[in-house]
């Protein structure tokens, strides 16, 4: 298995990680190498074995239908890098 | 009604899905417990966790669940007992996790059906092939800055169903027919409130097109985020007729992720191919599978209404209505009450489903109004038929009395008792009118009895303008049979 | 005083604010000091000596009352940069988070601060968690206060381990009573390992995940480090807890864990999991761990040998699973609602530029991989392929638990090697192979100081219990703790 330089773009921009083209021969590298490293799973037998969704046992727990948060925009926004009039902001999206 | 787009290579054929994305009646969000109130300042009604900050997690709403599964019986679907909530990955301004959390494999509501009426009294099946349970995202305002968007998360969070059919659909109609008979559904059971102007209600819609005779499926199209029914069905015709001549030109339909544009009645591509999402969906490790007991599942059960279907079928059994009649009166859960409410304990069942369909429903058409918004009450209604039973007034007078009550609201009687308009059933006041206009019509007789016995409907026209249409009918036809022999 | 006042532990900083020897403000002063003494250790992203001072008045006062919150009323307590800290820069050891001032608590550190303890500040990490030698913080790499005697790492610098290096090295060096990690592979008990101190992975769902960042959310788990294993059991009961705000907390009773002390381990069935042993792994280590096996039956444990026969897959399914989740749990980070924000000239040109810039090399690596495994067309062969591997391991400890009581096995494979040591990722990632296992399999795990290298540096022993069983795992962790004798220096920087 080896990455092309193809993969390696495709798969930052899915990620939305900005990788410069001088980059993109070791990154797909290490990915090879880390991706070479879990190929021995190939030979575990898994057939007829259920893909674990949680470790626990339990069930999961059910909150009422109550209003008992939100009204905190103050909170909300407090970190925001360009907030306006109670709204975030991003660079415009022309659609 | 068969749909059939004419191309220059011959008759082709539209094949439809949907999916319906509806908002669920709840106090609180899917994963947290800031509010689903419509409206509202911007980012008001958002809890750290709607915003994404770091480390915030999602706890289920019971509520959601139980709304998705009350929707599942309604759809007269397999409920799952055990499902997943899953995470869709994708980067959009107005998703602050960037991930959806949806179901992707596992969803809580497997196949069911959904019975369209159509117009003809016929009916069709429509499947269901899932509904699952997802978040929905914030709102993104474009138009607010020269330089950039604005977002707002009140919506995000907020729990939607989204509802998958077959694409077992052939025309623009039965789309409309099938979001409809959806949004009946959703409003008698009360899990969604079905207001396709507030965004409650939307669709995505599936459209490929085949030659007639063909059972292929082809490349289709997914409009996206249609808000009305009318755009649903003008949606279909413009994407189904690009898709025939796109291939009759010789060209491709392209998998592709369209929008409608209604002002220029087109639908246009958003995103193609070399866009397209890779969701990378995988079970939320923040959850756990969502499990219950088929006793949970028939206690849900045991509290759904009568469902449109079903009362249909009772109105026709039990009161005689033509399956036209019946599938009108069902189509909400308002009108049925109504109508129930005019019959009350005994009256005529087809005069009052007469009455509503004819006279009701095209005064409310005429002044835009919601059958809650009514002006006429059932119970006025009611008494209204009760007065035509009565003889108080004639069928014809009724409508008379009928139009006054759209206006003022007042009781029937009381127009009735105001405006003189009571019958006359008193046989000496009749026998008087009858003997004045034969006394003065002596060329009419003549004819009669030369006869012309149409001419009696002249004698019964002329008896009624001289008592202002208060005269019983039944009495004045009898009294002219005897008079004129 | 007999002992100055940052060589004290808990339990005996407990007692001698019962006895009124000292005052929580006399403790917090000390430590404070220490923290500014031992700067150059690079252990702490940022310092709160002024809060600490405050919650350490406040302490007083509430003692002075008779209103005593408990064990760690009163004391100082270093929290990893991972916990959300209402009012305090929380950054995830990352660029990213720079500035990022929560306005919200994490449950654990707000247990922890309803227990009356005082934060002495937010200890540094390998960034989001991820690494095994802090050497991945945006803050600077942490230094491990210990140092080889011999060998070809004497005298240079040395990693404390990671990702919770910080709070080891903030432990080791006395700058705090105790410290707060998390473990997602390890990176509790690897840093404990390498730092000469207790290190406690509860079991997943022992403590709320509510506030803090996530790395990998099936595996992360927060835990105490601290200096003896009393500690731990004394921390960790007031870290742990049901919290409704977290679907995976289990609503199990916090059951008193220092009650496990003094119980010894007669009785206990105790593993030896015959596959825990790694390729190039330096004989000290085994012979330690046979030591360990030793001590536990000199004290009335049955050794039994068990296998665990998919313990060489966990590393690899690891390097799957936990890369997948953080490819998503760190999707947030966009630049729109908190943290770093790149301009660029497009919406997707300003998520891309923020997350280049944003991220280090080994969150970017780990964010691809993740992206990758779950991509359409590899999903089934990597993501669910680990799944179902991860359902084998748990099954493996599930059989041997029906055996044993507890598990004894290495911590990690190597003792703290020297910083910049330059591993390609792989061989880094190699130095979580023995806590890996347990964390797959959500079971509660500790790391307990057994001894030295033959270059004198620390070496630790891991035991793995049944879920939920902490009590018989601090049981096992005392025995070893006490048969080892070993002694934690005092190393200079810190207020002795
Ligand atoms: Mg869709
Ligand atoms: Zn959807």
């Amino acid at each position: 298995m080896s990455l092309d330089r193809e993969t390696v773009r495709r798969i930052a921009y899915l990620a939305r990680i900005k990788v410069e083209d001088e980059r993109l021969d070791q990154i797909a590298g290490e990915l090879d190498g880390i991706l070479g490293f879990v190929e021995q799973l190939s030979e575990v037998d898994t057939d007829g074995v259920e893909a674990m969704t949680s470790v626990t046992e339990l069930t999961m727990p059910l909150r009422a239908d109550v209003i008992n948060d939100g009204d905190c925009r103050d909170k909300v926004l407090a970190n925001a890098t360009d907030p306006f009039d109670g709204f975030y902001t991003v660079p415009k999206v022309v659609e | 009604m068969t749909y059939r787009i004419v191309g220059e290579t011959g008759e082709w054929e539209v094949v439809i899905g949907l999916e319906v994305h509806a908002q669920v009646v709840s106090n609180s969000k899917l994963f947290s417990g800031a509010s689903t109130e419509f409206g509202g300042a911007p980012n008001t009604h958002v809890s750290l966790v709607d915003a994404a900050m770091p480390g915030m997690l999602p706890v289920v709403n019971e509520k959601c669940i139980e709304q998705a599964v009350r929707t599942g019986l309604g759809l007269k679907a397999k409920i799952n007992n055990y499902s997943v909530f899953a995470r869709k990955n994708y980067f959009y301004a107005d998703l602050p996790q960037s991930y959806q959390i949806s179901q992707f494999d596992k969803p809580i509501v497997g196949a069911g059906v959904v019975i369209l009426d159509m117009p003809d009294g016929t009916t069709r099946e429509i499947g269901i092939e899932r509904l699952h349970l997802e978040q929905d995202a914030g709102k993104s305002m474009h138009d607010q800055d020269p330089k950039r968007t604005f977002v707002d998360l009140n919506r995000s969070g907020v729990a939607l169903m989204e509802i998958v059919s077959d694409p077992d659909m052939r025309s623009p109609e039965e789309a409309g027919i099938y979001v409809r008979k959806i949004r009946s559904i959703v409003r008698y059971l009360e899990t969604c409130d079905g207001n396709m102007e507030q965004g409650s209600m939307r669709a995505d819609v599936n459209v490929s097109v085949r030659k007639v005779g063909s059972t292929e499926l082809n490349t289709r199209c997914e409009i996206k985020n249609v808000n009305s029914v009318r755009f649903v069905m003008q949606a279909i015709e413009a994407e189904a007729q690009r898709q025939v001549e796109l291939v009759e030109s010789g060209g491709e339909v392209e998998q592709q992720t369209r929008q409608f544009d209604p002002s220029k009645g087109e639908t246009k591509a958003m995103r193609s191919k070399e866009f397209a999402h890779d969701y990378r969906y995988f079970p939320d490790p923040d959850l756990l599978p969502i499990e219950f007991s088929e006793e949970y599942v028939e206690a849900i059960k045991a509290t759904l209404p009568e469902l449109p279907d079903e009362k249909k079928q009772r109105y026709m059994s039990e009161y005689g209505l033509s399956a036209y009649d019946a599938g009108v009166l069902v189509v909400d859960r308002e009108t049925g009450h109504y109508y129930e409410a005019v019959l009350g304990k005994n009256r005529d069942p087809k005069l009052a489903a007469n009455w509503v369909i004819s006279n009701l429903f095209g005064a409310l058409k005429a002044e835009s109004k919601s059958i809650e918004e009514s002006p006429v009450s059932a119970e006025q209604l009611g008494q209204l038929l009760d007065l035509i039973a009565d003889d108080t007034i004639s069928g014809k007078i009724a409508k008379d009395v009928f139009e006054k009550m759209i206006a003022s609201g007042d009781d029937p009687a009381v127009i009735v008792e105001k405006e003189g308009l009571k019958q006359i059933t008193d046989t000496g006041a009749i026998e008087a009118a009858v003997d004045d206009v034969i006394a003065n019509s002596p060329e009419q007789v003549a004819q009669f009895q030369g006869g012309n016995e149409k001419i009696a409907g002249w004698f019964v026209g002329q008896i009624m303008k001289a008592t202002q249409g208060k005269a019983n009918p039944g009495m004045v036809n009898k009294m002219l049979k005897e008079k004129l022999g | 005083m007999s002992k100055t006042l940052t060589n004290l532990t808990i339990a005996e900083a407990r007692d001698g604010l019962a006895a009124k020897e000292f005052s929580a403000v006399e403790l917090t002063e000390a430590h404070n000091d220490a923290v500014v003494a031992a700067r150059d250790l690079n252990a702490f992203v940022s310092e709160t000596p002024g809060l600490a001072l405050d919650a350490a008045k406040a302490s007083d006062v509430r003692r002075a009352s008779g209103d005593v919150l408990g064990s760690m009323d009163g004391v100082p307590i270093a929290m990893k940069d991972l916990f959300c800290t209402e009012g305090v820069q929380s950054t995830a050891g990352s660029h990213m988070l720079e500035g990022f001032v929560p306005a919200y608590e994490s449950t654990v550190s707000k247990n922890l601060k309803d227990a009356g303890s005082v934060m002495l500040g937010k200890a540094n990490m390998d960034e989001f968690a991820m690494g095994s030698s802090t050497e991945n913080s945006y803050y600077g790499n942490t230094i491990n206060p210990w140092k080889a005697s011999s060998g070809p790492d004497a005298g240079s610098d040395l990693v404390p381990g990671g990702s919770s290096g910080g709070s080891a090295s903030a432990v080791a060096t006395r700058l705090c009573l105790g410290a707060t990690g998390t473990d997602t592979g390890g990176s509790i008990r690897q840093p404990a390992s390498f730092s000469g101190i207790v290190g406690l992975k509860p079991t997943y769902g022992r403590c709320s995940r509510w506030g803090i960042v996530a790395f990998a959310s099936s595996l992360d788990q927060a835990g105490p480090m601290t200096r003896t294993v009393r500690d731990s059991a004394i921390m960790l009961g007031s870290m742990a807890g049901h919290d409704p705000k977290d679907s995976t907390s289990a609503p199990v009773e916090t059951p008193n864990f220092e009650s496990a002390m003094g119980l010894g381990v007669k009785g206990l069935r105790i593993g030896i999991p015959k596959e825990y042993t790694a390729e190039g792994m330096p004989q000290e280590i085994s012979d330690l761990w046979q030591l360990g096996a030793d001590w536990l039956r000199e004290a009335g444990a049955e050794i039994v040998d068990v296998s665990l026969p998919h313990t060489k897959y966990a590393l690899p399914t690891y390097y799957i699973v936990a890369p997948a989740e953080a490819s998503s749990n760190l999707a947030r980070y966009d630049g729109v609602r908190y943290g770093l924000r790149v301009e660029g000239d497009s919406l997707d040109d300003m998520y891309m530029n923020t997350r280049a810039a944003g991220f280090g090399e080994e969150v970017q690596r780990r964010i691809l991989i993740g992206t990758y495994v779950l991509s359409a067309g590899y999903y089934d062969a990597y993501y669910v392929k680990a799944q179902q591997v991860r359902t084998r391991i748990a099954g493996d400890f599930k059989s041997v638990f029906e055996d044993v009581d507890v598990l004894l096995a290495p911590t990690a494979p190597s003792p703290a090697f020297a910083m910049n040591a330059q591993l390609d990722p792989v061989s880094m990632y190699l130095n979580d192979i023995f806590t890996v296992p347990a964390s797959l399999a959500g079971l509660p795990g500790i790391s307990v100081p057994a001894g030295l290298s033959e270059h004198g540096l620390p070496l630790g022993l891991q035991l793995i219990a049944k879920p939920f069983d902490e009590l018989t795992l601090l049981r096992a962790a005392e025995t070893i703790e006490q048969s080892a004798g070993f002694e934690l220096p005092v190393f200079s920087g810190g207020e002795g």
